[in-house]
């Protein structure tokens, strides 16, 4: 047990400040100011897969690492849509996963946010369209913002997670 | 090219296959393709990858191909089925992981095995049954309006037996997948994957690119294993073209296929940690994947090296001042590394998740053909930088490292082995990196050519398999990934097991789906 205190202490707190979004700049307790005033309280998010290499999923489990540390902003990764506020959804959409990424996006309680990942979520990237791939997420479900990348850095879902809840709510969405 | 050794017992008549590796390809008839399977199992050869082609607008037949690896050299051998024929004999009673990967051959060329599961695989209802897309009269750019698709899973009958239904969603950061499974109580009877759901026409699509752009996408097939897939689709072409690589671009490819295997392997330490309730595990292996990704980036422009190799070298030469960091980087890693080790050691809570959980003993894992990594933590010695090192790996004298005991903490054992020669494999690259170019021109081959590429990923061996077309298109490329062998694996590895382990059992094989689906 010492090793791992001792461990802990030599580690210290890595936790960087958040990025700045275009521009205006927005350190942790801003975000989570926005994201309150948004939603009243933590953000969940749900990620999906329509299809993707992995690479951009590589990235996503890294805003969960102790230095972009997601959570300690009062953001967190569900295991369920229903209790999700924002679907962040990779890969061009495969037409296996279709179905899947529709009945996801349904079973997501309204307001929805929804932020397509990669050059692949963004136009179906270097997989385009096929018989096999209906190419970018908006192809199959509403689309607040896109995310370009092969894959996005963190930093870069990180903005696209601000740009999402700070953009005024879609028309249509009750709430 | 090397000759074929004097173990190459079907190789009598095999002819040079242009490789990385010592390759030959041998044509036969429909007795010989059994044959052949027969006299590769008897000499202890696995089954690497199974393939067709549609060869119709030129000898109006479709070809069924099977690559098998030996200890020393790879044999590819070719089928062409008789005009019209569509069937071939059945290789799955000799290699179980045949199975899947015919039945992908009939969902997308629809060619089928004369016997076996006969069952769709990578076909889920978004293409009718009539069309196939590796066919060449198709047009795969045309979508199709999806339909229903119950998919008959095998049901296990008897008192108290219920199901759980998994996926194709997953409630994780993670790919998706299916996943049955029949328990009693909290105990697994039976579990069968359903897979396919990120099929997204790889085969069909590398034919829109040129051999120059190829790599591209080989890297996308499975993105955490874009040094290997893309250095694979390279060799298969500088092979064909003959032309050498630069030993700096060797060495910097190499040291990015380390350094590849290190990320996935550090990610994966964390998450068996975290899976067994030591959330600190997580947190550390994290923090250490995230300081190399960051090193990738200072040193090679990206975090993740998915355009790193490109055709006759790298694409990014490492500075000077860079290379110090790294050095710097790797001596870190391996005091931390070492230091986390002793700590998931001793820790005992953790320990007793790890040992005997999801265990596949060495005589399964042969008989169902295990590969690469899994394959290693159930005693199966082999791995393509030891057995035949291609350069720069001839000059690195790779350890192998190899497990018995085939349960979860074998595989955790093995990849701190792994991460540990992994890094003094990138130290005596920094060592001793050969200066000069990191690039030659690759000019296109010419059609008909064929090649190969296989590299020891960090899940396995991964391999690609190239023929041009005309004007330095491509024909036909087909990429193969060892979670085809190795999900499998997973079905017998969980018997026994309750499903609040699945997770743990799971992440510690750590498959493609997307590599596996194509």
């Amino acid at each position: 047990m010492l090793d791992v205190l001792l461990r802990i202490y030599r580690t210290g707190r890595l936790s960087e400040p958040f990025p700045e979004p275009a521009g205006v700049r927005r350190e942790r307790e801003d975000l989570q100011a926005a994201v309150r005033s948004v939603l009243g309280r933590a953000l969940c998010i749900r990620h999906v897969d329509a299809g993707s290499c992995n690479g951009c999923e590589l990235e996503v489990h890294a805003l969960n690492n102790p230095y972009y540390n997601l959570e300690g902003a009062g953001i967190r990764f569900v295991a369920s849509p229903r209790h999700a506020d924002l679907l962040l959804v990779t890969g061009p959409v495969s037409a296996n996963m279709e179905e899947a990424l529709r009945r996801t996006y349904q079973a997501t309680p309204e307001p929805k946010l929804v932020v397509a990942v990669g050059d692949c979520g963004a136009c179906g990237g270097v997989f385009g369209e096929s018989y096999a791939s209906r190419g970018g997420v908006s192809r199959v479900i509403p689309v607040d913002v896109t995310v370009p990348g092969c894959p996005p850095t963190p930093v870069a879902l990180l903005q696209g997670i601000l740009a999402a809840v700070s953009k005024p709510p879609r028309s249509g969405s009750p709430g | 090219m090397s000759p074929l050794p004097p173990d190459s017992l079907a190789g009598s008549s095999a002819q040079p296959l242009p490789a990385n590796v010592a390759a030959g390809i041998l044509s036969v008839d429909r007795k010989g393709w059994l044959a052949a399977a027969e006299s590769v199992r008897e000499a202890g050869a696995t089954l690497l990858a199974l393939w067709g082609s549609d060869d119709r607008d030129r000898d109006g037949r479709f070809h069924v191909l099977a690559a098998y690896l030996f200890p020393s050299e790879l044999l590819v051998v070719e089928h062409a089925l008789a005009p019209g024929e569509t069937t071939f004999p059945d290789l799955a009673p000799l290699f179980p992981a045949a199975g899947r990967l015919q039945r992908a051959l009939a969902d997308l060329l629809g060619i089928r095995a004369d016997a076996g599961d006969p069952r769709r695989w990578l076909r889920h209802g978004s293409w009718p049954e009539t069309v196939f897309p590796l066919r060449r009269d198709v047009d795969p750019a045309r979508p199709y309006p999806p339909a229903s698709d119950p998919y008959p899973f095998v049901s296990v009958a008897g008192d108290g037996v219920h199901e759980i239904a998994v996926g194709p969603v997953h409630a994780g950061i993670i790919e998706p997948g299916g996943f049955r499974f029949s328990v009693v109580g909290e105990k697994v009877l039976r579990l069968e994957e359903r897979l396919g759901y990120t099929h997204k026409g790889v085969d069909r699509r590398f034919e829109s690119f040129s051999q120059l752009e190829g790599h591209r996408l080989a890297a996308r097939v499975s993105g955490d294993t874009a040094v290997a897939f893309s250095w694979a689709y390279c060799a298969a072409l500088e092979a064909m073209t003959l032309r050498a690589v630069p030993p700096r671009a060797c060495a910097l490819r190499a040291l990015a296929l380390e350094r590849e295997r290190l990320a996935n392997h550090l990610g994966d330490l964390g998450a068996l940690g975290n899976d067994a309730g030591f959330a600190f595990g997580l947190a550390q292996f994290s923090r250490l994947k995230e300081d190399l990704l960051r090193a990738n980036d200072a040193a090679f422009g990206a975090r993740y090296l998915l355009d790193q190799v490109v055709p006759g070298g790298v694409a990014e030469d490492l500075a000077p001042e860079v290379e110090a960091l790294l050095a710097d980087q790797h001596r870190v890693l391996e005091r931390d590394l070492l230091e986390l080790r002793g700590i998931y050691d001793e820790h005992a809570g953790l320990q007793d998740r790890f040992h005997d959980a999801g265990r596949l003993d060495p005589g399964l894992a042969r008989t169902l053909g295990a590969i690469g990594l899994a394959g290693r933590a159930s005693g199966l010695p082999r791995d393509l930088r030891v057995d035949q090192p291609w350069p720069p790996y001839d000059r690195l004298a790779p350890r192998l490292a190899v497990r018995t005991e085939g349960d979860v903490a074998a595989r955790v054992q093995l990849r701190f082995d792994e991460a540990v020669e992994s890094l003094r494999q990138c130290r005596a690259l920094l060592d001793d990196l050969p200066p000069g170019r990191v690039r030659t021109e690759v000019l296109a081959a010419p059609a008909g050519h064929r090649g190969l590429g296989v590299i020891e990923g960090w899940r396995g061996p991964v391999m690609v398999a190239l023929e041009a077309g005309p004007e330095g298109s491509i024909r036909r490329c087909h990429a193969h990934d060892p979670s085809w062998q190795n999900w499998p694996l997973l079905e017998f590895a969980i018997l026994g097991n309750i499903v609040p382990d699945f997770p743990l059992i799971n992440k510690s094989f750590n498959l493609s789906y997307s590599g596996q689906d194509g």
